[in-house]
């Protein structure tokens, strides 16, 4: 068979795809790892050589601080009780229950939205005073709440939002690993006289790890790389409570203007998502043993 | 007995939970086709109207809006489906040096996606003249790790027997490609246009920052600038916007439900 690559083949198949690729993906993070040493330019003076000073910079950042805790409570709040969900979703969904159709689309339906739109609807349903959130609270005779307008209230609220946003889409991973569980060895299970929490537990949970493995795998790098409800619903306020490591890039970068800090800190959360990366194939690798 | 009273109460409670998760969405929709003095206060028998939806649309240019979201999807699309097909078809048919270190390469852009490198992105297209086009919003776009991933597991698939054969008849390289592995992966072309289509209608951010003015924004841009332009926010009409330009997709959705979700199923699996 002939599988020798000419020159001619390499330049459409892979030169010119690859290349389009690269420029875009790996040459910004080298670009902002050079650009991390230097200052900004303006137009009075050119940008020089400044060492580490930017690293200086990031190291005595309290509102970065601030942020990347933030980032923190966000992914390790919102990850477990997306999966957690949308395994309930999945199993309710995948049960000969009645009105199955209805759960799906409900389940599905956020995930179908972009995140602006659904933004729009939380912020709406927020709104103090007039939003379904207060409505609720005051047939309740409850004070209405200013949920993104309060520092101990903003982060919890946005990461909800997220929660509703991606669990109905991890629903659909789970729905497929359901199915794919063979019938017999719960059948099995059963004969055994085993519960059906049991035959969950023991027989459906083990079979669901890869799933779990892949969403969470998904659910961590979309903490990172989605924003834009922070910047629609809360501007990462009140008072910072609300800012995401991203949504700090693009304050920093395109409303202050400040280029050179923004490509600090692409860096800094380019090498977070390296340090995850790395961490992750090291745990699975050690799972991967066990097996 | 017990049995079936347990599956009523799980039924009920699985409809009752769905109906809760749903609420937020169902009443946005309620809202936009009711008059602006009912969003306040829920009220089961006020007036349904469609005026809202006359109002928004007449307030901004969303027909222009709409144009450049299609302009966008179908750029990246066809640039997508070609370009991932013939590097996906270069790793699998091909034997060349440094395979694996590219592919592993490729592969880096699923954790370092276009989205976390735009200032340095930002840069490259203000060098290149191409802010504020949408040509400029689609560029990071048009090579994507995932579509040549999906693609390179389907053609792995492909029976070497069936590419001798067209080989035996004198079939060259594309022709091969075009009438052997195209056809078989199919239903992989469909999941991942799905995806396609679904991310770009969505995104959001880097469309932001690459447009500035109205001849090239998408839906998504369009419709944060409508719905923060003016400060006294009627929010009916900000509902309505909102079900308006993302209409299209539930509706798409509604009709090819079951379609939709194996289709994100077997994109998942792989």
């Amino acid at each position: 068979m002939n599988n020798r690559l000419s020159i001619r083949l390499a330049v459409i198949m892979l030169v010119i795809p690859c290349s389009l690729l690269v420029a875009f993906t790996h040459y910004p993070a080298i670009q902002a790892l050079i650009n991390s040493f230097w200052n900004n330019s303006s137009s009075r003076r050119p940008s020089r050589f400044s060492g580490i000073e930017n690293y200086q910079a990031l190291m005595e950042d309290d509102r970065l601080a601030q942020i990347l805790i933030n980032s923190t409570i966000y992914a390790l709040g919102t990850i477990p009780l997306a999966i957690g969900l949308s395994i309930g979703m999945a199993l309710l969904v995948n049960s000969r229950l009645p009105g199955t159709t209805l759960m799906r689309l409900s389940f599905f339906m956020p995930t179908m939205l972009p995140m602006i739109a659904v933004a729009n609807i939380w912020l709406f349903f927020y709104a103090p005073g007039i939003g379904l959130a207060s409505q609720i609270l005051e047939v309740f005779g409850m004070p209405s709440i200013n949920f993104l307008g309060r520092t101990d209230t903003a982060l919890a609220s946005m990461m909800f939002v997220a929660v509703w946003k991606e669990a109905g889409l991890f629903m659909i991973f789970y729905l497929a690993a359901l199915q794919s569980v063979p019938t017999n060895l719960k059948d099995a299970a059963k004969l055994e006289g085993a519960s059906a929490l049991r035959v969950f537990w023991d027989v459906v949970m083990p079979l669901l790890r890869p799933t779990t493995i892949f969403v969470a795998v998904n659910a961590l790098i979309n903490a990172f790389r989605l924003v834009d409800h922070v910047i629609v619903m809360t501007e990462g306020g009140p008072n910072n409570s609300s800012a995401l490591l991203l949504y700090y890039i693009y304050e920093v970068t395109f409303r202050q203007r400040d280029f050179a800090y923004g490509a600090t800190l692409t860096v800094l959360m380019v090498g977070l998502l390296g340090l995850l990366a790395i961490v992750q194939y090291w745990v699975l690798n050690r799972k991967a043993h066990y097996q | 007995m017990n049995r079936g009273l347990n599956r009523i109460l799980l039924s009920t409670m699985g409809v009752v939970f769905a109906a809760l998760w749903a609420l937020p969405f169902i009443y946005s929709v309620w809202t936009a086709f009711h008059d602006e003095k009912y969003s306040a206060n829920f009220q089961l028998g006020a007036p349904w109207t469609f005026e809202n939806f006359i109002e928004a649309w007449q307030s901004a240019p969303f027909s222009l809006y709409f144009a450049n979201t299609m302009i966008l999807i179908t750029i990246v699309l066809v640039a997508n489906l070609i370009l991932c097909t013939l590097v996906a078809y270069a790793f699998v048919r091909y034997k060349f040096r440094w395979a694996g270190f590219l592919f592993a390469l490729i592969m880096v852009q699923l954790l370092i996606s276009p989205e976390i490198l735009i200032v340095e992105n930002y840069l490259t297209l203000s060098r290149v003249g191409l802010t504020d086009t949408i040509i400029g919003i689609a560029l990071p776009y048009l090579t994507s790790a995932f579509g040549i991933f999906l693609l390179r597991q389907t053609f792995l698939t492909v029976p070497k027997s069936l590419d001798e054969a067209a080989q035996i008849e004198g079939a060259g390289a594309w022709r091969v490609l075009w009438n052997v592995y195209v056809p078989l992966a199919w239903p992989v072309y469909l999941a991942y246009s799905l995806v396609s289509i679904s991310f770009h209608w969505n995104n959001f951010l880097w469309p932001l920052i690459v447009t500035n003015s109205p001849e090239v924004r998408p839906l998504t841009v369009g419709l944060s600038v409508f719905a923060t332009v003016d400060s006294g926010v009627e929010w009916s009409l900000v509902n309505a916007a909102t079900l308006m330009t993302t209409a299209p997709l539930i509706i798409a959705f509604i009709i090819f439900q079951r379609q939709f979700v194996a289709n994100f199923m077997r994109a998942g699996i792989k």
